[in-house]
């Protein structure tokens, strides 16, 4: 289909979304951006946020996703995340039980742990999802 | 002469072994297809990166960050050695040692510097008698759950740039268990730091237009190229996995085969004694009554 955009998103884990799009909006580190089917050669890294892909003028699906790189070429755009989750799957509480395991885990480390950063990363991108989930 | 009751202990043990290899066997079939299954779920993010990564090297070139072009020598090596936290599985942890043994050797012998980084208890245990001198560090999988092992890959990448950065290895090869296929797991060195770019990844036609970067070239690959290497130790880690899965496999089948011939030659060899006991006491009898 030449008048649709070729959109894939993967994180590390798995493949969440490949297929024809009409647009997609992502939060690029420097501004959000919204990609259309020809987009020029176009790459950028990624900031924590929502992942918006159309059909038309309609929200199909919501991303959230954690950092990682947008890459546009002719043949269609891919996001490479960091972690990435639908929000239709989400739910308030599981993440609000995650939020709390994980501020749990932070108070066992000592400050100079790299893992403390990791988590702490963690946590703000999952109350970012949280946040994103009740708008 | 075993008396039959030793004969028949021993068909025994020989019993209660088969049993424990076949339960063994059908625990690591199990774990293979899930192990697989994440093996092959990751592939997508690692190819994509690397398609990436190669394009973006592709228009960099010479001034690039130091992860890609090296820090101008290679004195000293850091050899990463991925093995299974468990024995059990045949040659799988044996293979990856014996390719480690020969890479220190070879560049031993060219003069360089070696260090040993192991992962998994396995290799280090085989590794400790020749070369404990070399280690510089371990990392356990004995708390890697169902798989997830992107906090372990995670602390291994940040280790080797952290490393790389502080002037402590030049060049950081990781050898790992290449999963092929259920019979093959092939030992393989792959280069992690300074970072290649893949051979043979597809080169993005572009049709005559330039790329845009956000925020820049360099700041593009400054970001990538660590995320790059965690994703080449984290999809190791994932083959490894499945690769000791199948491994355990199918040397608890051949385990398993082997206690059911021993079976049957045990029963043959008992049937023949007891065949032997009641013809001696037959004889007695008969010469017995002969002799009245």
């Amino acid at each position: 289909m030449a008048d649709k955009l070729h959109f894939s998103l993967v994180s590390p884990a798995r493949e969440l979304f490949s297929g024809a799009v009409d647009h997609v909006i992502a939060p690029g580190t420097e501004g959000e951006f919204g990609v259309l089917v020809n987009h020029a050669p176009f790459m950028t890294t990624l900031k924590n946020g929502v992942v918006r892909v159309l059909e038309g003028d309609v929200v199909r699906h919501r991303f959230y996703v954690r950092g990682g790189f947008a890459d546009v070429t002719p043949a269609g755009l891919t996001i490479l995340a960091e972690e990435a989750r639908n929000l239709s799957d989400a739910s308030a509480q599981e993440i609000d039980i995650e939020i709390e395991a994980a501020k749990l885990k932070v108070l066992e480390l000592d400050a100079g742990d790299t893992k403390r950063v990791v988590i702490e990363h963690q946590i703000s991108y999952l109350e970012g999802l949280r946040g994103a989930l009740a708008s | 002469m075993p008396s039959l009751k030793d004969l028949k202990n021993r068909i025994g043990s020989v019993k209660s072994t088969q049993k424990i290899t076949k339960a063994m066997q059908l625990v690591a079939a199990a774990k293979l297809k899930r192990a697989q299954d994440a093996a092959t779920a990751a592939r997508p993010y690692a190819e994509r990166l690397a398609a990436v990564l190669a394009n973006l090297a592709a228009t960099t070139g010479q001034g690039g960050p130091k992860l890609l072009t090296g820090n101008g020598t290679d004195q000293t090596h850091l050899l990463v050695v991925m093995t299974a936290e468990r024995g059990l599985a045949g040659g799988f942890n044996a293979y990856v040692a014996k390719l480690a043994r020969l890479k220190i050797q070879a560049l031993q012998a060219e003069g360089k510097t070696v260090k040993v980084l192991t992962i998994g208890k396995k290799g280090r245990e085989v590794l400790a008698r020749e070369h404990s001198a070399l280690f510089t560090g371990h990392i356990s999988l004995s708390d890697v759950k169902s798989n997830n092992f992107t906090d372990a890959a995670l602390s291994v990448g940040q280790m080797l740039t952290a490393g790389f950065e502080n002037g402590e290895f030049d060049v950081a090869t990781l050898i790992y268990s290449q999963f092929k296929n259920v019979l093959s797991q092939v030992p393989t060195a792959q280069q992690l730091i300074p970072a290649t770019a893949p051979e043979g990844a597809p080169v993005i036609d572009l049709g005559g237009a330039q790329y845009i970067y956000e925020p820049s070239e360099e700041a593009l690959l400054e970001a990538l190229l660590p995320r790059y290497i965690n994703t080449q130790i984290l999809s190791a880690m994932l083959e490894s996995s499945a690769g000791e899965q199948a491994s355990r496999m199918t040397a608890m089948d051949n385990a398993t085969r082997n206690a059911k011939d021993l079976i049957k030659a045990l029963n043959l060899k008992y049937n023949r004694a007891r065949q032997a006991q009641i013809t001696k006491e037959l004889i007695e009898i008969i010469s017995g009554a002969e002799a009245l």
